[in-house]
């Protein structure tokens, strides 16, 4: 073999990859810090008050200040705990918040990964997160973060079967378990409009999948101080919160991909499809990070039993009717996809 | 096979706990998430208050009032100041009146705003804090224009107040009641008929009109629970006879129950506030006996004989007949009263106070019972406990 093809066939697949992986990275990175600053901004406008304003004009480099803050302080490994599972915890949550977007497509072709199992593949990567938060809560060997890792675990379960119903119902009008070919089947009508209970459902599952209020339980801020992040300090902690919001990020391009219509314009005239598609999925992704920021500061907390029964006793049925619903609508109209 | 005892998880809930309402240690011991048992420990912010005020003359116990329940200040100075005016047996301004009446009810919509928006957060909703604050604030500056302090105002004292209200004041109170009511439908909009509030605070932490009678449970707790006991109304002090307003009361006994109740009483303090500005007598604002209160610094400067009284006041302080008595007021928070023992020396001989928290705190163990942990904390929230007052 020459040399010439081993650069061809080995080295510069690998640069490209690598390179994908670094153009997909950044902007996701710092759309993370980016998040916790609007996150701040939003809930101080809803608030009446200003949010961050001293660190950079308007404050805007506050998420710079804080993650320069969080990797100098010290990492506390508490005495009573197992190290490793301790340790290996907040990675997995990151590492897991990460390596989703490989199948993610931000414009036809635009995907470092454009595999055919797309959505089991996103659906298999987040349900591991919940162990993340299990080993955490574990590892920290201490009582409230114990508490809130089972919470967790009860509550990413039960949420989890209505995502499944609503991404089958998804499939079901798509054919296709690729993400580009679900993007590409609503270039008609967006799937949020006939399918609208299921976007809503799965809106609100994937607030209660990523912990975020109402659905904040395992990190409950009056009940269990900070749940299974009780016992992290410094770096270690950062990862799960960047992995926190890295997360929602990537469940509202889920979102996105499932029902807005990915990068496609909201209606294919001379305006709107002047935009580059990329554009339009970041704007269609803010507003749904808005969406969870804004449900953020309007709602109280659910308890415990009554979010599990929320999951079980109205989520999963209704979800279940409505697959049955749209196989039987598809099936009466002859428009099963090929 | 011998049975095994599970020994309950116990979890320690404070003190360094953000729900736990300053210092309280709660020692939960639960079943899964379902408490079983609840103990609170207090104490924690012990300063020895009823000890330090027998070492202080009648004046300068006055700002320990303040420190107890440091969210109504103004109203603890009022049962203070009304049991040695009892023991003194004095005749107070109707201008004062007024203005402890005025200040009383802008106590308690300050104290009643930092509790429903400390229970909204207890349950999870963080906006309606910041907006309550804010309205908070104004009421601060008013302590403020009044007094010269904005918390710890030492501003009700026997025989009166401490100075007149200033020009302009009453007039932007009235621009402020006009404004408030708007603030607090907003509030109510965000949790009044929020469906998740509702799920987390109906029928959690029921308590009947027994247990509240047989517990000392007083103020919008008892009245929550259905019995129309207010001592502004069954035993009006200071004038409160002549205002015009209502008290709320609701049969449920729960969480939400105990909200609403709040949430009235601010509505129905606006209006005495009202009232009182609208009515305000002329006069002295405190009283004329020159054995209690100090005279006016312009008359010090021609009379010897007032600068004796000045001298001897702040010195020495008054001397109170020998004599005891119980007197009550209906602080925000429910029945909070001084029981004075003079033995006519110039300083208390004890000075027992009852402070409504410190009873509510007896009711946690059997509220809390069979409930989830989350639910613990909404009653506490509900139960509006201060721990200045309660640990004393």
């Amino acid at each position: 073999m020459g040399e010439g093809a081993f650069l061809e066939g080995y080295v510069i697949p690998t640069a490209i990859i690598v390179a994908q992986i670094v153009a997909v990275m950044i902007p996701i990175l710092l759309g993370v810090a980016y998040l916790t600053y609007a996150e701040r901004k939003v809930i101080g406008a809803i608030q009446l008050r200003q949010g961050p304003m001293t660190v950079g004009p308007f404050g805007l480099l506050q998420p710079i200040a804080d993650a320069l803050k969080l990797l100098t302080k010290e990492t506390i490994l508490p005495a009573g705990s197992n190290r490793i599972v301790f340790l290996m915890a907040p990675m997995l949550t990151f590492i897991l918040a990460i390596i989703a977007w490989a199948v993610i497509p931000f414009d036809e072709g635009w995907v470092i990964s454009d595999i055919n199992v797309g959505i089991l593949y996103l659906f298999a990567i987040s349900s591991l997160g919940v162990y993340g938060v299990i080993m955490a809560g574990w590892a920290s060997n201490s009582k409230y973060p114990f508490l809130g890792a089972l919470r967790s675990a009860a509550q990413m379960v039960s949420y989890e079967v209505s995502i499944g119903f609503v991404m089958v119902t998804v499939l079901l009008c798509v054919g296709s378990l690729n993400l580009t070919d679900i993007v590409m089947a609503q270039q008609t009508i967006w799937f949020a409009v006939p399918l609208l209970p299921m976007f809503v459902i799965f809106f609100i599952s994937v607030l209660a999948e990523t912990n975020r209020a109402p659905f904040d339980l395992p990190e409950g801020e009056s009940e269990l101080v900070a749940g299974f992040m009780v016992e992290y300090s410094s770096m270690s902690f950062a990862l799960f919160f960047l992995g926190e919001y890295a997360n929602m990020i990537l469940m509202s391009g889920i979102a996105t991909v499932l029902f807005l219509g990915g990068w496609l314009p909201p209606v294919d005239i001379a305006p709107f499809n002047w935009i580059p598609g990329p554009i339009w999925f970041g704007l269609k992704v803010a507003f749904l990070l808005f969406v969870f920021l804004w449900v953020r500061a309007t709602f109280p907390r659910y308890r415990y039993d009554q979010l599990m029964r929320l999951g079980w006793k109205v989520f999963l049925p209704f979800s279940l009717l409505w697959v049955v619903l749209t196989a039987g609508v598809l099936v009466a109209f002859d428009w099963v996809p090929a | 096979m011998a049975e095994n005892h599970i020994k309950p998880l116990t979890l320690n809930f404070g003190p360094q706990h953000p729900a736990a309402h300053g210092v309280l240690r709660l020692v939960l011991e639960m079943e899964g998430e379902v408490i079983e048992r609840a103990d609170p420990h207090i104490g924690l912010l012990h300063r020895g208050t009823e000890k330090l005020i027998e070492y202080k003359t009648y004046l300068q116990a006055v700002p320990y009032f303040d420190r107890l329940d440091y969210v109504s200040p103004m109203n603890q100075e009022h049962g203070f100041a009304l049991g040695v005016e009892k023991l003194l047996d004095i005749e107070v301004p109707k201008r004062a009146q007024y203005i402890r009446v005025l200040y009383s009810e802008l106590t308690r919509i300050a104290n009643h705003l930092l509790n429903l928006t400390t229970f909204a957060i207890d349950v999870g909703a963080m906006t309606p804090l910041l907006w309550g604050f804010e309205e908070r604030e104004k009421i601060m500056e008013f302590y403020e224009r009044a007094s010269g302090a904005r918390l710890h105002a030492a501003y009700f004292r026997p025989g009166g107040v401490t100075y007149d209200l200033p020009a302009g004041l009453m007039d932007d109170i009235i621009a402020w009641t006009e404004h408030f009511p708007t603030i607090i439908d907003d509030i109510e909009g965000l949790l009044t008929e929020n469906r998740i509030f509702k799920q987390r605070t109906v029928d959690i932490g029921v308590i009947s009109i027994e247990d509240c009678q047989n517990w000392g449970l007083t103020g919008p707790v008892m009245r929550a629970s259905g019995l129309p006991w207010d001592l502004r109304k069954s035993q009006p002090y200071d004038s409160y006879e002549e205002f015009d307003f209502d008290i709320p009361i609701s049969k449920d006994g729960d969480c939400y129950a105990r909200y609403l109740v709040r949430v009235e009483e601010m509505r129905q303090s606006l209006k005495i506030i009202k009232q009182a500005i609208e009515r305000m007598p002329d006069g002295p604002f405190k009283t004329e006996d020159r054995k209690v209160s100090a005279p006016p610094r312009a008359e010090m400067k021609r009379s010897m004989e007032a600068l004796i009284h000045h001298f001897k006041l702040y010195t020495e302080g008054y001397h109170v007949p020998a004599g005891e008595t119980y007197t009550a007021v209906e602080a925000p928070k429910g029945e909070f009263a001084v029981y004075l023992v003079s033995d006519g020396t110039n300083k208390p001989y004890r000075c027992k106070i009852r402070a409504p928290g410190f009873l509510f705190m007896q009711a946690m163990d059997f509220m809390c019972r069979g409930h989830l942990l989350a639910d613990s904390v909404a009653i506490l929230g509900s139960l509006d406990v201060v721990f200045g007052e309660i640990d004393r």
